[in-house]
C-alpha cells in the first residue's frame, strides 16, 4: 500500500546560511554546539516515516522538541530546508505555488493550538472560508458549511462570532473548517493543548468519532501522552528534532528503545496499554492450565477478572501457537509496576 | 561637583578626583566630566568670540538665490515639461477632487448635509454621536459661518480622500516589504517634524496658491500618520489567524483582502481618525496661502487683534473637529462589536431615505436664530486688558527681562562657528555621533541661509517655552500620577486639547497677553503641555508597584519617592516628553509670528503677502525645518534610553 504522507532525511534549520548544514560535518553536531558554532537552530533533524492511508499518526514530543516545525514542514507553511516530502504519492518541494496552493485547498487541512479563527466573520463563514477562497458560490459553502458545524456538534452557532464561544467550542469551529474541504489528510498542531482538561477529553473523544466516521489520514501533534496513547495508532518520539521512537502505543511503553522515552511513559498504567504477550511467562514442565485460553491481543486490564478467579494459570494464545501462560502474579506486577512520581 | 567646576578651566584634575570617587560608574562619570569641560570650553569660547549680533541683511544670497527660483518657476510655468506634464496635472487633479467634494457637499444644501452627517455619525457610532453631529452642523449656521464651516470641511474631506488614497497602500506595503517599511521610516520622521508653516511657501510655488496647493500641503502634513497606522495595524493581525488562512490555501491578495485588512479595522478607523485631525488643523493653516474656510476668519481677526471675530471661528473650528472625531472614534470602537447586519442595513437605508428628503428641502441657514461670541468675548478681553494688565504685563515682562533677552542676545552675538561646533559636541554626548552629525550640519544650513539673527530669536523663544512646558508639564503629570481623582479630572481636558487644531491655541494667549512674543510662548506652552503631562504621567505610573512597595517600606517619605524612585525610574518618559515637546512647541512659535512673535515665523508670513520678500519667506521656511531637525536630533538620543540610566 502506498503511504498516504512519506518523509524522508527532512531537516529544517533557522538561521544564517542554514542550507549549508544538512549533509555536512556540522549535521553531527549536538543541537547547543551548533547554534554556537553557526547560529543556526535545526529544528528538525533527518527525520523519515511515513503514514498510512487511514491511520492517526501522533507525533509527540516536548515543547522545543520541533513536532510544529515537522507538521508545518509538510505543506511547507515552513519552508524545509532538505529532505524530500510526499503526499499522496506526490512530491510537495517540487510543486509550484499554485499547485502548493491547490493542496492546502483540497487535500491537506490543519487544526492550529489557537485556533487561527477570523475574528470579524460569523461562525458560518469562518467554515466556509476554505470553500470561499476556491471560489465556490455562497449557497453551496453554506450548505457545506452547516453541514460540518452539525458534525461537530455546532448546531445553531452559526451566526455567533468566535468571540462569543468558548474555547472548546472555538476549536470545534477550527475543526468544522478544517473538515469543510472534506481534504484527505488532516494535520492537528497541539489542537487541544490551550483547552481545560474536561474539554480536552470531550475533543479527543471527538476526534476519535470524527475518525471512525469519516475516516481520514490524522497527523496530530501533541506534547501530552496520554492524548497520544488515546489517539494514536503509531506514535513518533520527537527529541530536539530527532525522532527517537516510532511504533505503535504498546511498542512504547513495552519496548521503550532509550531512557528518554522509556522516562517519558514511566508513568503510563502498563496494564492500561500492554496486552497479555507482554507479560507471560513459560510454563513449568507439566503445570496444569484452565481449558479455555486467552487471546494474546487482550490489553491486561481486561483480563484482570478472568486471571484473578482462574485457580489455574490461564494460557495465551496467537492462533494456533502457544505463547506462554499468566496467572495471579504476573498479573499483580503488571497491575502495580507503573512507578507513580514521587516527591525526592 | 558642578557648582564649583565651572569655575575651573580645563578640568583634568577633576576627571582623575572623580574617578578615584567612583571608580564603579566610569561612564556616567565621565560623560558628566566631558559635559562640564564643554561647557567651559563652550562659555570661555563665547566670551572671546562674541560678535555684536549683526541683523540679517535683506539681501543674502539664498534669498536672491530662491527669488530667482520663483522668477524662472513663474516664468517657465506654461512651458517647462516638469510643470506641463507634471505639476500641472497634479494641480488639475486635485481642483476636480476639490470641485467634486465642494458640488458634492454644497448640492446637499444645509438641511441636506446636516441630514447627512448627523445620518453618517447615526450609523457609524451610534446615537449620541449622530445627536452630537446634528447639534454641532446647526452650530455653524447659528454662529453665522455655514459656508465657511462647509469649506473648510471640503479642503479636509479632500485632503483625507488623498491621504487615504496613498496613505493606506503605502502603509500596507511598509508593512509587508521589508525594504519599502525602511525607506519610509527616515522620511515620515522628517516629514513629522517639519513645522506646518515651512512647508506652505514651496506648494504655493509649485502648485500657486488657492485649494489645490492649500489640499497638497495639508495631505503631506497629514499622511505620514495614516502610513505609520496602517503599517502598525497591518503588523499586529495575529500570526495565526494568517497561518491558519494560509494554511487553507488563500492566495496573497485574499491573505490581504480578507484576513490582514479586515482584521486591522480598528487600527484602519483609528489612523483615519488621526488623518482627519490632523488634515483639519493644518486646512486651517492653508488660509494663509488663501486656502478658503474659517482659517480665512482666524487670519483676518488675528490681523485686525479681534480676538472675540476669531473667537466664533475657533468655536466653529473646535465643534468640527469634536464631531469628526467622535464620529471616527467611535467608529473604530464599533467595529469591535458586532451588528446583526439585517438591522444595520435596514437603518441605513432609512438614513439614505432622510438624507435624500433633507436635500430636497431648502433652509437658508441664515434664517436660523443667529449667535455671535464677539462681543461678549471682546467685551471679556477689554476687561482682562483692563483688570489684569498689571499682572499679565509683569509676568510678560518678567519672562523677557530674566528669560528671553539674556539668551536671545547670547544666542545672537555668538558666532554661527561656534554654534554648530557646540552642537556639534554636546550632541555627541546626549544622542552620538550620527545625530550630532545632522544637528551640525542643520546649524551650519541655517547660518548659510542669511538668516542668523532670526534663527537664533526663534531658538530662544522655543528654548524658553520648552522650559516652562516641560516645568508646568513635569508638575502637572506628577500629580496626576499621584492622585488618581486628579487624574481623571484632567484626562478629559488633555482628550480635548489633543483634539484641537493648534491654530485656535492662539486665541486665548492673544486675550491675555496682546500681541508680542510672549503670546507665541503662552500658546506654545497650551500647546505642548497636553502631550508632555501625558508622558510624563504615563511614565511615573509605569513604575513598578514592586518597586515602590520596597521604597515604602524602606520608610521613604512621599517626597523621597518621587525624586529618589520615581522621577528616575520615569527618565525615560521625562525625556521623551522633552522631545516630542520640542518640535510641537517649535510648530507653535512659528504661527506665533502671526501675533508679534517675529523672527522667522514672521518672515514666512510676509513672504507669502509680499512678493519681493518671497525668498527671504522661503529661506525662513527651510530654516524653521532645519532648526525642526536640529532640536529634534539633539534630543533623539533620549528615545533610546527608555529606562533609568546605569
Amino acid at each position: 500500500m502506498t503511504p498516504m504522507i512519506a518523509v524522508a532525511d527532512l531537516w529544517k534549520v533557522f538561521g544564517p546560511r542554514a542550507e549549508r548544514v544538512p549533509g555536512s560535518a556540522l549535521a553531527d553536531l549536538p543541537r547547543a554546539e551548533l547554534r554556537a558554532r553557526t547560529g543556526c537552530l535545526a529544528a528538525v533533524r533527518d527525520v523519515s516515516f511515513e503514514v498510512r492511508p487511514g491511520e492517526v499518526f501522533v507525533v509527540m514530543g516536548l515543547s522545543g522538541s520541533g513536532k510544529s516545525t515537522l507538521v508545518r514542514c509538510l505543506t511547507r507553511l515552513i519552508e524545509p530546508t532538505s529532505g524530500e516530502i510526499s503526499i499522496g504519492g506526490e512530491p510537495v518541494r517540487a510543486m509550484t505555488p499554485k499547485r502548493l496552493r491547490d493542496l492546502r485547498r483540497r487535500q491537506v487541512a490543519m487544526v492550529f493550538q489557537h485556533f487561527g479563527l477570523l475574528p470579524h466573520r460569523q461562525v458560518l463563514d469562518n467554515v466556509a472560508y476554505g470553500l470561499e477562497i476556491q471560489g465556490v458560490t455562497k449557497a453551496e459553502r453554506h450548505r457545506k458549511a452547516t453541514e460540518m458545524l452539525a458534525l461537530v456538534g455546532l448546531d445553531g452557532q452559526e451566526h455567533h462570532y468566535p468571540d462569543q464561544l468558548s474555547g472548546g467550542m472555538q476549536q470545534r469551529v477550527g475543526l468544522a473548517r478544517a473538515l469543510a474541504t472534506d481534504p484527505e489528510v488532516l494535520l492537528f498542531d497541539e489542537p487541544f493543548s490551550a483547552l481545560d482538561p474536561l474539554i480536552r477529553r470531550d475533543m479527543q473523544a471527538e476526534v476519535r468519532r470524527l475518525h471512525a466516521e469519516v475516516g481520514k489520514t490524522l497527523v496530530f501533534i501533541t506534547h501530552d501522552l496520554a492524548e497520544a496513547l488515546t489517539l494514536g495508532d503509531r506514535i513518533a518520539v520527537l527529541r530536539d528534532g530527532e525522532l527517537v521512537q516510532v511504533g505503535t502505543p504498546e511498542e512504547l511503553v513495552g519496548a521503550p528503545v532509550d531512557s528518554y522515552v522509556a522516562d517519558f511513559v514511566r508513568d503510563v498504567p502498563r496494564s492500561d496499554v500492554l496486552t497479555l504477550r507482554w507479560i507471560v511467562r513459560d510454563p513449568a514442565p507439566g503445570e496444569l492450565v484452565e481449558d479455555v485460553p486467552l487471546p494474546h491481543g487482550t490489553v491486561i486490564r481486561d483480563a484482570v477478572h478472568r486471571v484473578m478467579r482462574a485457580e489455574r494459570p490461564i494460557q495465551v494464545v496467537d492462533g494456533e501457537k502457544r505463547l506462554g501462560v499468566i496467572d495471579a502474579d504476573q498479573m499483580l506486577a503488571a497491575l502495580v509496576s507503573h512507578h507513580r512520581q514521587v516527591p525526592a | 561637583m558642578s557648582a564649583p567646576t565651572l569655575t575651573r578651566p580645563g578640568g583634568r584634575v577633576l576627571e582623575k578626583a572623580a574617578e578615584a570617587d567612583a571608580p564603579r560608574r566610569g561612564g556616567a562619570t565621565r560623560r558628566r566630566t566631558a559635559g562640564t569641560v564643554l561647557i567651559v570650553l563652550a562659555v570661555v569660547a563665547y566670551l572671546v568670540f562674541r560678535t555684536d549680533g549683526a541683523p540679517d541683511s535683506d539681501d543674502a544670497a539664498a534669498f536672491r538665490f530662491f527669488d530667482s527660483v520663483r522668477d524662472w518657476v513663474d516664468a517657465n510655468r506654461d512651458t517647462s515639461p516638469f510643470f506641463l506634464y507634471g505639476i500641472n496635472y497634479v494641480r488639475l487633479g486635485v481642483r476636480l477632487l476639490v470641485d467634486v467634494v465642494q458640488a458634492g457637499l454644497y448640492g446637499l444644501g444645509f438641511a441636506g448635509l446636516v441630514a447627512a452627517v448627523s445620518a453618517i455619525a447615526l450609523v457609524l457610532a451610534g446615537w449620541r454621536t449622530g445627536l452630537l453631529a446634528f447639534l454641532g452642523f446647526l452650530a455653524f449656521g447659528v454662529l453665522g459661518l455655514w459656508d465657511e464651516s462647509v469649506d473648510t470641511l471640503v479642503l479636509t474631506l479632500s485632503a483625507v480622500l488623498l491621504s487615504v488614497l496613498i496613505g493606506v497602500p503605502l502603509g500596507v506595503l511598509a508593512a509587508r516589504v521589508r525594504w519599502v517599511g525602511a525607506t519610509l521610516r527616515p522620511v515620515l520622521d522628517v516629514m513629522q517634524i517639519m513645522p506646518t508653516f515651512a512647508y506652505l511657501a514651496p506648494m504655493t510655488l509649485l502648485f500657486l496658491i488657492g485649494e489645490p496647493a492649500a489640499v497638497i500641503a495639508t495631505m503631506i502634513y497629514a499622511v505620514p500618520a495614516t502610513i505609520r497606522i496602517t503599517a502598525l495595524g497591518i503588523s499586529e493581525v495575529p500570526p495565526t489567524a494568517v497561518e491558519a488562512a494560509t494554511a487553507l490555501g488563500s492566495t496573497r491578495w485574499q491573505l490581504l483582502s480578507k484576513v490582514r485588512l479586515p482584521m486591522a479595522r480598528t487600527t484602519l478607523a483609528l489612523a483615519v481618525n488621526q488623518t482627519i485631525m490632523l488634515a483639519l488643523s493644518m486646512v486651517v493653516i492653508t488660509a494663509l496661502i488663501d486656502a478658503p474656510g474659517l482659517g480665512q476668519n482666524i487670519v483676518n481677526a488675528l490681523e485686525r487683534v479681534n480676538v472675540g471675530a476669531a473667537f466664533n471661528a475657533g468655536v466653529a473650528i473646535v465643534i468640527l473637529a469634536v464631531v469628526l472625531d467622535r464620529i471616527t472614534t467611535n467608529a473604530a470602537r464599533q467595529t469591535r462589536i458586532h451588528h446583526a447586519r439585517r438591522s444595520r442595513l435596514i437603518q441605513t437605508g432609512i438614513a439614505i431615505v432622510v438624507v435624500i428628503a433633507a436635500a430636497l428641502v431648502t433652509i437658508n441657514p441664515e434664517s436660523l436664530p443667529q449667535w455671535s461670541a464677539a462681543a461678549p468675548v471682546n467685551d471679556l478681553v477689554g476687561w482682562i486688558e483692563l483688570h489684569w494688565f498689571d499682572a499679565t504685563e509683569g509676568i510678560k515682562n518678567r519672562v523677557s527681562e530674566f528669560l528671553l533677552n539674556p539668551l536671545e542676545s547670547v544666542l545672537v552675538t555668538t558666532p554661527w562657528w561656534l554654534f554648530v561646533a557646540a552642537v556639534a559636541a554636546f550632541g555627541t554626548l546626549v544622542s552620538g555621533w550620527r545625530a550630532a552629525l545632522i544637528a551640525a550640519l542643520s546649524a551650519a544650513g541655517i547660518a548659510g541661509l542669511g538668516l542668523w539673527q532670526h534663527s537664533m530669536q526663534t531658538l530662544a523663544t522655543v528654548l524658553v517655552a520648552i522650559l516652562l512646558t516641560m516645568v508646568i508639564g513635569v508638575s502637572v503629570g506628577v500629580f496626576c500620577a499621584r492622585h488618581d481623582r486628579l487624574a481623571t479630572a484632567v484626562r478629559p481636558v488633555l482628550d480635548a486639547a489633543q483634539t484641537m487644531p493648534s491654530f485656535v491655541y492662539l486665541l486665548p494667549a492673544v486675550a491675555l497677553f496682546g500681541n508680542s512674543r510672549f503670546t507665541a510662548i503662552v500658546a506654545a506652552i497650551i500647546f505642548a503641555v497636553p502631550p508632555v503631562v501625558r508622558l510624563v504621567e504615563r511614565g511615573v505610573r509605569d513604575v513598578p508597584p514592586t518597586v515602590v512597595e520596597a521604597a515604602l517600606s524602606a520608610g521613604s517619605t512621599p517626597r523621597q519617592l518621587l525624586w529618589k524612585v520615581q522621577l528616575p525610574m520615569a527618565r525615560g518618559g521625562l525625556l521623551l516628553a522633552a522631545n516630542q515637546g520640542i518640535v510641537m512647541v517649535l510648530a507653535m512659535v512659528v504661527v506665533g509670528g502671526l501675533v508679534g512673535a517675529g523672527a522667522l515665523g514672521y518672515d514666512v508670513v510676509a513672504g507669502f503677502s509680499q512678493r519681493e520678500l518671497f525668498g527671504e519667506g522661503l529661506a525662513a521656511g527651510l530654516a524653521i525645518v532645519l532648526l525642526g531637525i536640529l532640536l529634534d536630533r539633539l534630543t533623539q538620543g533620549f528615545h533610546d534610553s527608555k529606562g533609568p540610566r546605569r
